[in-house]
């Protein structure tokens, strides 16, 4: 480019120095100009407002018989509501925290230890564990059992067998009196 | 020789201003191909004619498929049952896909086996991986659009792999989805991608074909062309034989389109997606197999869905892996035995993936996963170190003459092509 080109012969150094300030500049808004147009690309593909919205549920415990399990969607998901019996609320206390992978107190899950609110998906890749009707199979510690890979959870949602890295997470949710409860 | 330049006046208003003509006859008619290609080389054009079949197959069902997610099963069964030809259309569409993955895996094999992916075409190499990506992708894409209980739960457990990315995988995920779970937004974003890959892998085929007609094909021989004598015009020879394969694998492809059309799909994909339910038995269509089990075999989140990865990706990098300089395994004695030993590892792997990961399958699955990456870091590089070739011939016109190993083939290809080669000067 530059041995044809009159020109570069007559700009002085000052020149050259100015030319490469001029392309700097120019790279740089380019730069920024691409970033200005990609973002909000991107930004598009995540969740619209009206899929936010829908962000709460609201659960009349009254139906729910001890020993049950109900499934209400949550944000497109399942959330288990489990209305423990006393055998599973001591079991899930019982549990030492050095035998979970993932050590969480039952307390901290279940702020009112008979009632477990969890989301019915698997931590490992996003199946709904079986568990929540009667005859599932519930896994070797009494609460779920995904069959997609074999992950097995506790009677508080906590995983302790298989390839899942996490507990099954608890939702925000607040008890609005004493048999209803809003989850989101 | 055909003459670049046509004759009719009209053609050479054209070829003056698009030189079309000349450009044909230069990529399809007098263009020199291998003079010994046998018929594992039918396998690129088959997957070209794939790809345009699920184009032309996939914009009429786009016509009348609604991508919507309380509506997207139900535009199916109008398709199956009240589109005229509508059954025929999404059948081929289906079966096509297999057939597309079936084609374009024995076209990479035969790429492994006779070294296709060495010097000078290692670009041309990656161009193919890319288009086995894309492929990938839009097939995911394609099956959940049909939003039955495998479309749904298949998209769910392969789009949670990106939630394994340390730190920012649940954002990726609810990026992905549009939302808190595969919904509506995702099959839409699914839809639109769906339509387009293909597209995109239609522009990587143009590259890759450029690379190719740039250094040529390679041949079972795995020797370069030296002169004219070691090559054929591409027209009447291989299109003749590009065509009998074609007829072939339209016989195949057909007899599963009207005589089994379900045998390679999952019944529980004609029940509808039920968010709250996942099936009892997840398996992926038979083309992912092998990659599932590999998924599956390490006991780790994250090493699962890196290992599964890395298992194409380790492709970009087999021209450097394999450290022989002979190309054709016909003349690679020991590297013929690591090929269909891989080509077993490979075949159970699929097994593996298609049952569940239970007893003696979790063991082998593992073994067979350790195998496939042993295979690229420590088989083939080592055998290429120590190795002796057996002796590779001059020419590839000297071995088709005289004969030698594969001499059957050869000869055959090198008689005919002797028998037509004043012929051809007529034509045009
Ligand atoms: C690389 C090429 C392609 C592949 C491998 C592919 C693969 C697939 C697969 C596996 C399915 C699910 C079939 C089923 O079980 O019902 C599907 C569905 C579909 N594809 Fe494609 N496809 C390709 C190209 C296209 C193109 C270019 C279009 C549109 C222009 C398209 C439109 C559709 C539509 C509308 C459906 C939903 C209807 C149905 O399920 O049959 N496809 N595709
Ligand atoms: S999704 Fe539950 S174990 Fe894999």
């Amino acid at each position: 480019m530059a041995d044809a080109a009159p020109p570069s012969e007559s700009l002085s150094e000052d020149g050259g120095k100015r030319r490469d300030f001029l392309v700097l500049a120019a790279g740089a808004m380019g730069g920024m100009a691409t970033v200005a147009v990609v973002w909000p690309l991107i930004e598009t593909m995540n969740p619209s407002a009206d899929v936010l919205a829908l962000a709460s549920t609201e659960v009349d415990l009254s139906a729910i018989e001890e020993g049950q399990t109900i499934v209400v969607k949550w944000r497109g998901r399942p959330v288990f509501v489990r209305h423990r019996t006393a055998d599973e609320i001591a079991a899930a206390q019982a549990a030492s925290l050095d035998e979970l992978s993932d050590p969480q107190p039952d307390s901290e899950r279940a702020p009112q230890a008979q009632w477990l609110i969890v989301e019915g998906v698997c931590t490992h890749l996003g199946c709904v564990p079986l568990g929540s009707k009667l005859g599932d199979p519930r896994g070797e510690f009494g609460g779920w059992f995904c069959p997609c890979h074999g992950s097995h959870y506790d009677t508080s949602g906590r995983i302790r067998k298989g390839p899942a890295p996490a507990n099954l997470p608890v939702p925000t949710y607040e008890f609005l009196d004493d048999t209803l409860v809003r989850i989101g | 020789m055909t003459t670049p330049v046509p004759q009719n006046r009209v053609a050479q208003w054209i070829e003056y201003r698009l030189p079309v003509f000349s450009w044909t006859n230069k990529h399809l008619i007098d263009y020199p191909a291998p003079r010994n290609l046998n018929y594992w080389w039918n396998f690129g054009s088959l997957a070209g004619f794939m790809l345009v079949l699920q184009i032309v197959t996939g914009v009429v069902l786009a016509m009348h498929y609604t991508p919507h997610a309380d509506h997207a099963f139900d535009s199916v069964e109008h398709i199956m049952r009240d589109v005229e030809w509508g059954w025929l259309m999404r059948y081929l569409h289906a079966n096509g896909a297999s057939m597309f993955f079936a084609v374009v895996y024995i076209h990479l094999f035969r790429g492994l086996y006779y070294g296709s992916y060495k010097s000078p075409r290692e670009i041309l190499w990656w161009m193919g991986v890319i288009i086995l990506l894309l492929m990938m992708a839009s097939a995911f894409m394609g099956y959940v659009l049909p939003w039955g209980q495998m479309s749904f739960w298949a998209a769910t457990v392969i789009t949670n792999m990106t939630s394994a990315i340390p730190w920012i995988g649940e954002t990726v995920v609810t990026w992905l989805w549009g939302g808190f779970s595969v919904d509506h937004p995702t099959l839409v974003r699914f839809y639109a991608l769906h339509y387009l890959l293909p597209f995109v892998i239609f522009a990587v085929v143009f590259i890759h074909l450029w690379a190719l007609h740039h250094r040529k094909s390679n041949n079972p021989l795995g020797i370069d062309i030296k002169s004219d004598k070691d090559t054929i015009p591409f027209h009447p020879y291989y299109t003749v034989k590009d065509m009998f394969g074609l007829g072939v694998m339209m016989f195949i492809l057909l007899l599963f389109t009207f005589y089994m059309p379900n045998v390679l799909g999952e019944v529980i994909n004609y029940e509808k997606a039920n968010p709250l339910q996942t099936p009892a038995h997840i398996v992926p269509e038979w083309y992912f197999l092998p990659f599932y089990a590999i998924l599956r075999a390490i006991p780790d989140k994250l090493g699962g869905v890196v290992a599964m990865a890395a298992s194409i990706l380790i492709l970009f990098i087999l021209p450097w892996l394999d450290t022989s300089r002979v190309r054709s395994a016909r003349f690679r004695p020991i590297y013929k035995w690591a090929f269909w030993v891989f080509v077993v590892d490979c075949i159970a792997l699929g097994w593996v993936g298609a049952n569940t990961p239970e007893g003696n399958f979790i063991w082998i699955g593992q073994v067979t996963t350790g195998y496939y990456f042993a295979h690229f870091l420590i088989v083939v590089p080592l055998i290429g170190k120590f190795e002796r070739p057996t002796k590779v011939p001059e020419s590839i016109h000297q071995a088709v003459l005289k004969g030698g190993e594969g001499a059957g083939e050869a000869a055959a290809a090198g008689a005919a092509g002797a028998a037509a080669a004043p012929a051809s000067g007529e034509q045009s």
